[in-house]
């Protein structure tokens, strides 16, 4: 059963080698001389200054709330659309109707998050 | 065609309360007077809903693939739910200014969450269990918080949410359970299959689970340490909800999925079942005693009762089951008489909730006093009103079951328990008044404790006929 | 390969074990719930375990209830949060303790 996984571990085995060898010999073989700048932080050409632990505003947590809801509910919709020509047969429209009063019910909290000014952004 | 027209009538009180929260939730968002609006509108739902039920109690079928069942017990349980609702919303009218809560979602989230209690109610699968306690809790929670600048509230909530959603974990891992060894979720299924699995520790274990779960929601003594802050932080129209419609629910799931189970010649759950219910009587009774704040105090009892009624669980026979229902019919109307009052002294900003601001009530409200009484006797289980016969039923049931001991505990606590409720009423009658507040009026609160008053004397009246009732389902 | 039943039932008994842990020893309240999402998964994975060795597909629809069902009570949860946030600026459920606990 073991022998089965040698490739991988052959696999992980050579990777962490390279890694090594590749990291270490730039230090060993390439030319060193450091500036202030050169050691400093990279941020895009940002200067970094202030804390690491900046505070997201909570605005975002509520359109990602929001977002991950109706993501979710598409989850009951995927099965249906993959059963639908089986379904469709067996039962007939009842099949389409139910998944369109599920899309409503969903559609009508989709308004009203929008009217109650869950997406607004001041 | 997928329903049938027969299927159509049966599920009728569903879809009316369904269709109007869809409505409810069109007012709130086109309306700029959903405030003054919805509460009517949440009442003729609920009634219509709830009259619908128990017009159709005696037609019993099930429905949607073998999921819901409707007619007799979850029937039922539905117009207690109804009734319960359009109670606290009729109570809300006025009290919800005085709290300062001001939002149409309140009303659609009572809605919700009675629908979430009607699924339980009828579940005949394990998927309905899950969807109705899942719909009723999450409503729940934001109920609780609904004032979100009270810290109070917030407290509450978060309290509730946290315990509320560890509770459901454990209801989840039980059913993933129980539906590992029974190769089903539906509760047919399962109950055929369970003496052949009496000894299977898969299935033992989450049927344990599941009612650990459960015992969050109802309110036994372990799992009890939500409930009094609960009832403290939300707002007192919502916790009579809390306490009456919840637990209700809970107990009607539990009935729904495992009264077959307990019903059965092996009754391995009665330890576990009397053991949280003696706990409860006694430590809910006894901390009762100590405390000043009458939601509080009223929290307690309430944990107390969740133990009177666990002892027809324990029983596990037909008499504890409908004892039961009897007990929780009883107990949602006088549970909410009792908040509804409260509410109605309640001043603006939650103040006078101390027991001293009952002292002297007799003389300010003599009205008020009289039904507080008829609420306290009735709780505390005095025999001419519903709350005696809730108990008798109960106790029966425990002394046809071989379990008498249980009964006796009961009985004891009963006693111990009529010291604090009995207080409330030497306050009004008998102390002077110490703090000079006005009670305001509020005609909507008052028809609402007046209908919760009239339904405990008619529970009082005609028990016989009603647990005759209840009973003929059961066979 | 054929992993045995025993494996993923351990492995989500051990998740719903660190679940309830998590709940009972920590102190701030995303934590705990984070937790409690632990004890939900431990569930889904239990159930989709027995669909797929009983052959029946109830299971893993029931994991899209659970699903669905915790990324709703996940927002009501967080909002409550913020909600006690910006009242009391603190997430440490000890000292939330206005109401004796």
């Amino acid at each position: 059963m073991i022998e089965q996984y040698i490739p991988v571990f052959l696999v992980i085995a050579f990777a962490i080698v390279f890694a090594v060898l590749v990291v270490f010999s730039s230090k060993l073989l390439g030319p060193q001389r450091p500036t202030p700048e050169k050691l400093s932080t990279y941020e895009s050409g940002m200067k970094p200054v202030g804390s690491t632990h900046e505070r997201v505003s909570v605005k975002y947590y509520l359109v990602a709330m929001l977002f991950i809801i109706f993501d979710l509910e598409v989850i009951f919709v995927y099965p249906w659309a993959v059963k639908f020509r089986i379904l469709y047969n067996e039962i007939g429209t009842s099949v389409f109707v139910s998944m369109l009063i599920f899309l409503i019910v969903l559609e009508l909290g989709y308004l009203y998050v929008y009217k109650k000014g869950g997406f607004k952004w001041e | 065609m997928l329903y049938s027209i027969e299927e159509f009538y049966s599920i009728l009180p569903f879809i009316i309360l369904s269709t109007g929260i869809l409505i409810s939730v069109l007012i709130e968002m086109y309306s700029s007077k959903s405030e003054k609006i919805l509460p009517w509108f949440s009442i003729i739902i609920f009634s219509a809903a709830g009259f619908y039920s128990l017009l159709t109690v005696n037609s019993m079928s099930v429905i949607m693939q073998g999921m819901l069942q409707t007619g007799g017990i979850p029937n039922i349980f539905h117009f207690v739910f109804n009734f319960g609702a359009a109670i606290t919303c009729l109570l809300s009218v006025d009290y919800i200014k005085k709290y300062g809560a001001f939002f149409g979602e309140y009303y659609i989230l009572i809605q919700i969450s009675v629908l979430g209690m009607m699924c339980m109610a009828g579940a005949k699968d394990l998927f309905m269990i899950f969807i109705g306690l899942e719909v009723m809790s999450v409503s729940f929670y934001a109920l609780a918080g609904m004032n979100r600048k009270r810290l109070n509230a917030n407290e509450a909530s978060l309290k509730y949410f946290l315990l509320g959603a560890f509770a459901t974990g454990f209801v989840v891992y039980g059913i993933a359970l129980i539906y590992g060894a029974a190769h089903s979720t539906s509760i047919d299924v399962i109950t055929a299959s369970f003496p052949a699995m009496s000894g299977n520790v898969i299935f033992l274990a989450g049927v344990l689970l599941f009612l650990i779960g459960f015992s969050f929601k109802i309110a036994a003594f372990p799992f009890h340490m939500w409930v009094p802050d609960v009832y403290q932080g939300s707002a007192t129209t919502i916790a009579g909800l809390f306490s009456t419609g919840g637990k209700a629910a809970a107990f009607s799931a539990i009935i729904a999925s495992l009264a077959p189970l307990f019903a059965g010649s092996v009754h391995v759950f009665m330890p576990y079942l009397a053991v949280i219910s003696v706990l409860s009587m006694l430590f809910g009774s006894i901390v009762a005693i100590s405390q000043n704040n009458i939601k509080r105090m009223l929290a307690y009892s309430s944990i107390a009762h969740a133990g009177y009624m666990i002892i027809g669980l324990a029983a596990g026979n037909h008499a504890g089951i409908a004892g039961i229902v009897f007990y929780l019919t009883a107990y949602t109307f006088m549970n909410l008489g009792a908040f509804g009052i409260v509410s109605l002294i309640e001043g603006n900003g939650e103040t006078n909730l101390d027991l001293n601001s009952y002292a002297g009530l007799s003389e300010k409200n003599p009205m008020l006093a009289l039904l507080l009484s008829v609420f306290m006797f009735a709780l505390a289980g005095l025999p001419p009103f519903a709350g005696f016969f809730g108990k008798y039923y109960v106790f029966i049931s425990a002394v046809k079951g071989n379990i008498t001991w249980l009964a006796i505990v009961g009985v004891i606590s009963s006693a111990i328990s009529v010291y604090f409720y009995i207080r409330i009423v030497v306050l009004m009658y008998f102390r002077d008044s110490q703090s000079g507040f006005t009670i305001k009026n509020s005609s909507a609160g008052m028809l609402a404790v007046i209908i919760s008053f009239m339904l405990v004397i008619l529970l009082g009246i005609i028990p016989g006929s009603v647990i005759n009732l209840i009973s003929s389902f059961l066979n | 390969m054929h992993v045995p039943i025993e494996y993923f039932l351990v492995l989500s008994a051990f998740m719903f074990i660190t679940g309830v842990a998590g709940v009972l020893t920590r102190r701030n309240a995303i934590v705990i719930f984070m937790s409690v999402e632990l004890m939900l998964n431990s569930a889904n994975l239990t159930l989709v375990t027995f669909s797929s060795y009983i052959g029946n597909p109830v299971g893993q629809l029931f994991v899209f209830f659970v699903m669905t069902v915790a990324a709703a009570e996940a927002a009501v949860g967080l909002a409550i949060i913020i909600a006690l946030f910006r009242n009391k600026q603190t997430m440490n459920v000890d000292e939330i303790n206005i109401l004796k606990w």
